[in-house]
């Protein structure tokens, strides 16, 4: 087993240096010179040289790209041409808003969808898994950002009993943190929730028709017994790779939420480097989810050997 | 259609059969309307015999068999009769269904790669029966599954017990599958084609292991093939289906020395013999009806090679043509 | 009974078998799925409006979109504004019209995109396999593992904000879906008999995969073209709301939700319609996609379009 996760590991360092890579190639792509692209009106000759000696502009491509590497295993991922703080401690700044928002939002995905995929494949065909199966496709459809802002017109509008935006720390205050927390969490989780029903269902449909699951019934078990011991545990791996994936999706793709709710994460982090040319805080960001999302990755994987015996043993 | 009772025509025991089976009908709803896969069976098993149950795809035999324990989906419709021990199980609730399955009736199916759980150890899948159903300890539980396993012939059953199915080989993941059908002492053990997934040398030894343990333990024993030199072997008698009905029904000396069907006759043609030299091997031309649109008349008529008119317009009823020999005949073959 | 009679004809008086089944084919299939699908139905009709007020463009909208009337802002919606008016006194409901045609475009000429680069990438790495289908996939794996949002973002990044630049960029998100759903079924294909034989008859690459495999691997690049448009105009809407693609004063869906945010209280009709308006679009989409799916192969599940349905 420990041989299992060391390998993934090095798989795993392998493809974040691909990453980096075209991460760094991403900057060298744009015409013209970042720097002055960047500093745009606000140019002046002093920073300009300042931010270039800084970014290293003039050496050789792969000096550049090696001393980034190497700031980059040091936790020195270059300094911001907006405002000149160092990436690193933007980064893991709003790490932890983004982090909470994330798992928040698949934890409120999951409640819908594990209910209500597990009984739609156990009472396929009828209606209530047709009426799931309708409400799943709406739930997909739905673009997150106008669910947000129904869900701020009804509760912060109308009934004006929760905070239509910021973040509060669960540390410094539980209750407001809930209060902020509850919408964008909960419109994170519907999407999320309606695609992963889907897969849900589909795992448990599969499971059910499998033909271990015909010996157990021959052995004339309790149909619970069969559910949980046959039929669910079996299901878990392709719901456990579906989870995982939408885990990773979440941590990258929060960004239009976080804009409505003015939330402090990576996602508005990253919009606003785009929009401001900031290219060592945009290389930076993309670095980290490439890298959350391997560890994401990595610990499915890991997950996956515990459940399923072929894989730690190999056949 | 009444056969004349297929009880009276059989074999050795005269004590009264453990699983009866009478006009079995099993259909299910497709989108071109209903298919009535299954067309009217009377079976029976007795005590310590071994029935055949041959026939080509889609002749039914599997679907009947899985229609007795109640393992066919939601959208199969079975009607008939089904008595275990005397007594109708057939429309008796799904919880003396479950009573049924394992206890009084096992079975073991075609596949054994599929047909066990890949997640969980052998004897997690052998003991659970034991314990739910005999409400047997853990300990005990296990105990009996190690005897279990070295009854089938597995090797150092106590340490293979952790096993996982995919540690395996094909022919004991069988043999495994044979330990769990009898795990809790079924009067009568259904065998769902057990060895067509295997190589021939793993076959003969399956076929070996399951005569041996009918008599150490006197299970009556119902095999489903669509092979007949695989059956010849092990059977006392053997029904032949084609097309969810049965065509003929002897005991296997008779069946094999005078048959009395053309479908018979033709299965047993198209065996390759030892030693017998053939350009080609025989074949039976055509193939079976649409279970949605039968003909008129006898079913296998269009591909009879002794078709007479009759056959076609009146569907031969199940007759006797020798002492316990059934044939849905209308013609006569010399002897 | 000898080996010879077993195989001896039918006799002269016999009854023709019956004949099998009619085979049934693919646009039958879909036209039937299609109809007995009553959500699809709704998919059908939603698409069909669409395309008409795309196809009309202006002259359907009751007032001119970018017609700024400042003394009838923020008007609620009434007879003379079914959608009430925005900060501008623009017309909601003829800029909701007039966007579906944009949206709609970006959408397809996307979609296009995706689905031209991504087949033909799916083609070559399936047919061709080895190397070529590593160094592909390995491409294909990359792009992929980032969210769709993030990656076109990123995109737009080297490229700069417009209508232009995000077609290209959603284009490019959407196009290893593609390359993986083609490449699945190629492989598939690939191994079949009459592939083969036409192989060993020394028929060229290229009318190979013209001529055999592509008719084949047809299906379920079908479906997965209606679900990625449904997607495409989800991305679309939100990189406009976030300022990156269509630029104001061209009205567009995702523009005019943003819009509508700041003035959720005072406005609530600008913050809901164009909403509806994406809502109604996509769904119809994914469902006529579902419903192409069902149709065109009932036990189509595989991993891959699993990862593919959340972009």
């Amino acid at each position: 087993m420990r041989r299992f996760v060391l390998r993934r590991l090095a798989q795993a360092a392998v493809v974040l240096l691909g990453v980096s890579l075209i991460v760094f190639a991403l900057v060298q792509l744009v015409p013209g010179d970042p720097v002055r692209v960047s500093l745009g009106t606000r140019f002046d000759p002093e920073t300009y040289a300042a931010l270039r000696e800084r970014a290293g502009f003039d050496r050789p491509l792969p000096v550049q790209y090696l001393t980034y590497v190497g700031g980059a295993l040091t936790g020195d991922l270059g300094v911001s041409f907006r405002s000149g703080q160092p990436v690193t401690t933007t980064l893991l700044d709003r790490l932890p808003a983004t982090l909470s928002l994330a798992l928040c939002g698949l934890l409120v995905a999951l409640c819908i969808a594990v209910p209500l995929g597990v009984v739609s494949a156990m009472r396929s065909g009828s209606l209530a898994d047709h009426a799931a199966t309708v409400t799943s496709q709406i739930g997909v459809s739905i673009p997150d950002f106008w669910m947000a802002i129904l869900l701020i017109l009804l509760f912060s509008g109308v009934l004006g009993v929760l905070p239509p935006s910021g973040y509060v720390p669960l540390g410094e205050d539980p209750v407001e943190w809930a209060k902020h927390m509850v919408m964008p969490a909960v419109t994170i989780g519907v999407v999320s929730g309606a695609i992963l029903t889907r897969f849900i269902r589909a795992a448990v449909l599969e499971s059910l028709g499998q033909d271990h699951v015909r010996t157990a019934r021959s052995k004339g078990l309790p149909d619970g017994l069969i559910l949980r011991r046959h039929v669910l545990r079996n299901a878990l791996i392709p719901i456990i790779t579906i989870t995982g994936v939408q885990l990773a999706t979440l941590l990258g793709g929060v960004i239009v939420v976080e804009v409505i709710f003015s939330w402090p994460g990576l996602g508005r982090l990253t919009l606003d480097a785009v929009l401001a040319r900031d290219y060592p805080v945009l290389q930076g960001a993309v670095l980290l989810v490439a890298a959350l999302f391997l560890l994401v990755n990595l610990v499915v994987d890991v997950l996956y050997a515990a459940v399923d015996p072929r894989i730690r043993y190999g056949s | 259609m009444t056969a004349p009772s297929a009880a009276s025509a059989t074999a050795p025991s005269s004590s009264a059969p453990v699983l009866s089976v009478r006009d079995l009908r099993v259909s299910f709803s497709s989108r071109r309307g209903r298919a009535p896969v299954v067309t009217g069976v009377d079976l029976d098993v007795h005590a310590g015999e071994t029935l055949a149950i041959v026939g080509e795809s889609g002749s039914g035999k599997s679907v009947s068999m899985l229609a007795v324990l109640g393992l066919l989906p939601s959208h199969a419709v079975v009607e008939g009769s089904v008595e275990v021990d005397g007594e109708q199980v057939l429309g008796a609730g799904p919880e003396r269904m479950r009573a049924l399955r394992g206890r009084e009736v096992g079975m073991v199916f075609q596949d054994p790669m599929t047909s066990l759980n890949p997640v969980l150890t052998i004897g997690r899948q052998v003991t659970e029966g034991l314990e739910e159903r005999l409400g047997l300890s853990r300990r005990a539980a296990r105990d009996r599954a190690a005897e279990l396993l070295a009854l089938v012939g597995i090797r150092d059953p106590q340490a293979r017990l952790d096993n996982y199915p995919h540690q395996f080989s094909g022919g004991m993941r069988q043999r495994v599958m044979i330990a769990i059908g009898l795990s809790l002492d079924p009067a009568v053990l259904i065998a769902d084609e057990p060895t067509t997934a295997l190589d021939v040398t793993t076959q003969a030894q399956i076929l070996d292991l399951v005569q041996d343990l009918q008599d150490r333990l006197g299970t009556a024993v119902v095999w489903v093939s669509h092979d007949l030199g695989v059956v010849a072997g092990i059977a006392d008698r053997v029904v032949v289906m084609y097309s969810g009905e049965i065509v003929e029904q002897a005991p296997v000396d008779a069946l094999y020395a005078t048959p009395q069907h053309p479908y018979t006759r033709g299965l047993l043609g198209a065996l390759p013999v030892l030693g017998e030299r053939r350009a080609e091997l025989a074949t039976i031309a055509g193939l079976p009806p649409d279970p949605v649109a039968r003909p008129s008349g006898c079913w296998f008529a269009p591909r009879c090679p002794i078709r007479a008119q009759a056959c076609v317009t009146a569907h031969p009823p199940l007759r006797e043509v020798g002492p316990g020999h059934l044939a849905r005949t209308l013609c006569e073959v010399a002897p | 009974m000898t080996a010879s009679s077993a195989t001896t004809p039918p006799g002269p008086d016999s009854p023709e078998p019956a004949p099998p089944p009619a085979p049934r084919s693919t646009s039958r299939e879909v036209a039937r799925a299609l109809v007995s699908h009553k959500l699809a139905v709704f998919g059908l009709v939603v698409l069909g409006l669409l395309v008409v007020a795309a196809v009309l463009g202006r002259t359907a909208a009751p007032y001119d979109p970018n017609a700024v009337d400042v003394l009838g802002r923020l008007q609620p919606p009434s007879l003379e504004h079914p959608f009430g008016t925005d900060d501008l006194g623009r017309d909601v409901l003829s800029r909701v019209l007039v966007a579906a045609r944009l949206s709609l475009v970006v959408g397809a000429i996307a979609v296009g995109i995706a689905l031209t680069v991504g087949v033909t990438l799916g083609l070559v790495a399936g047919y061709y396999g080895r190397w070529v289908d590593d160094v592909i996939m390995r491409v294909m794996d990359v792009l992929f593992a980032f969210p769709a949002i993030l990656l076109a973002i990123a995109i737009l990044a080297v490229l700069g904000p417009g209508v232009t630049n995000a077609m290209i960029a959603i284009g490019i998100v959407y196009t290893p879906i593609f390359a993986r759903v083609t490449r699945a079924s190629v492989l598939s294909v690939r191994e079949e008999v009459y592939v083969r034989a036409a192989r060993s008859l020394g028929v060229g690459d290229l009318r190979l995969l013209r001529l055999h495999i592509l008719p084949n691997v047809m299906a379920p690049i079908i479906v997965q073209t209606s679900l990625s448009l449904a997607f495409a105009i989800l991305s679309e809407a939100a990189l406009s709301f976030l300022g990156l693609g269509i630029q104001p004063p061209d009205p567009s869906w995702g523009r005019m939700l943003f819009e509508g945010r700041g003035f959720v209280q005072q406005a609530w009709w600008m913050g809901v319609f164009p909403g509806v308006a994406i809502f109604v679009t996509v769904l119809s989409f994914n469902v006529i996609g579902d419903a192409l799916r069902d149709a065109l192969d009932p036990r189509q599940r595989s991993a891959i379009e699993a990862r593919g349905a959340s972009r």
